[in-house]
């Protein structure tokens, strides 16, 4: 199997509110990587988590596939998921996907931020 | 996603372009187009039912077949490896992404589902097929190799919800074990396409135990219940064209 070549850090961002900074490739070897990013924002106390895809470099479909079970890791937590800084090429996946429909997707950490109900 | 630059993700000419509605282009003999034209994509977001992921392998000597000879294989003789009653009318080309395909599939009880799906996503290692509207599933298909030791293993993992209501009650009694019977004959299929007599192993792991009750309406599209109305009415239709043409 294929070593991840992901990085997932997180910030808390604002009370409630956990940002996990997204950075390289994004596959189906990204799962532990990621699920340990999720698990330490909800650790946190998050009640939104915003994925930040500023750095992503490769996604796969396998990717996406970690990002829909991340998403229903979240919904059981009545948890709410957004992301920002996905190109246009990253953005038409969203789309094609149908991901978009469940996941807020903003054009910056601010905005996601101000949906998501950080009060700084 | 067709012009490519040096910013150009590496992974763009991998994924299909953006598509609102499926759209099919010569329908082949035999192949039947009711389910498919005019249909969006259902991610398992999409569907109703409780969410599975699905994984499907079997491993073959690497000194046999690599990944990437195997996937070149696999994408190009897709049709071949179906189990029989079942068919897969796709390009003659093999699997590209954003291709359709229709589909005509055997039901347990001798019926007849004609369904389709669109190559979502497709490079050297893997490629994954997205289920339209309609379908008896909401989600993909990733079929996939990687070398594990001194073996290449064969993968197909499906991540789906059952698309409706009937479609769930259809998979709780008896669909599931159907749909794997299907992917083991593939699997079986594809070993024995190499000259191995490889085991398949199964693992299942529910994702997401709650149903959708919001998509309950998805029973409108069901490939299955347009499948049989047209079916049923084939002999109006025949009569009809006679008295026409």
């Amino acid at each position: 199997m294929h070593k991840s070549m992901t990085a997932a850090d997180v910030r808390e961002a604002a009370a409630g509110v956990c940002v996990i900074d997204i950075a390289g490739d994004v596959t189906a070897a990204s799962e532990e990587v990621l699920v340990a990013a999720y698990t330490d924002a909800s650790e946190r106390g998050a009640r939104a988590i915003v994925l930040s895809f500023t750095a992503l470099e490769y996604m796969n479909s396998g990717g996406i596939g970690l990002l829909v079970m991340l998403l229903v890791r979240a919904q059981r937590k009545r948890q709410r998921v957004l992301a920002y800084g996905l190109s246009e090429h990253y953005r038409q996946i969203f789309e094609l996907t149908r991901l978009d429909e469940a996941v807020g997707i903003h054009d910056s950490e601010a905005a996601a931020l101000t949906v998501a109900g950080a009060k700084g | 996603m067709s012009h490519m630059t040096d910013e150009t993700p590496r992974d763009a000419r991998s994924w299909a372009n953006p598509v609102t509605q499926l759209q099919v282009g010569d329908v082949p003999e035999g192949a039947t187009n009711i389910n498919v034209a005019g249909r969006r994509l259902t991610s398992p977001i999409q569907g109703f039912g409780k969410m599975w992921q699905k994984t499907y392998k079997v491993r073959l000597p690497s000194a046999v077949v690599s990944p990437a000879d195997l996937i070149a294989t696999w994408k190009l003789r897709f049709p071949e490896f179906w189990p029989k009653g079942n068919r897969f009318y796709g390009p003659l080309t093999g699997i590209a992404p954003g291709d359709v395909a229709l589909l005509s599939m055997k039901l347990p009880g001798g019926m007849k589902l004609s369904t389709g799906v669109m190559v979502l996503f497709a490079d050297e290692e893997s490629f994954t097929l997205m289920t339209p509207q309609g379908h008896m599933f909401a989600g993909w298909i990733t079929f996939s190799a990687a070398q594990v030791g001194d073996e290449t293993v064969a993968q197909a993992q499906v991540l789906m919800r059952a698309s409706d209501p009937i479609y769930e009650i259809g998979l709780t009694f008896g669909g599931h074990r159907q749909e794997d019977l299907f992917w083991h004959a593939t699997l079986t299929r594809l070993a024995a396409h190499f000259g191995h007599d490889g085991a398949v192993e199964t693992s299942v792991v529910c994702v997401d135990r709650r149903r959708q009750w919001s998509r309950w309406r998805n029973v409108w599209q069901s490939a299955a219940i347009r499948t049989t109305v047209h079916t049923v009415a084939a002999p109006g239709r025949r009569l009809r064209g006679r008295r026409t043409g």
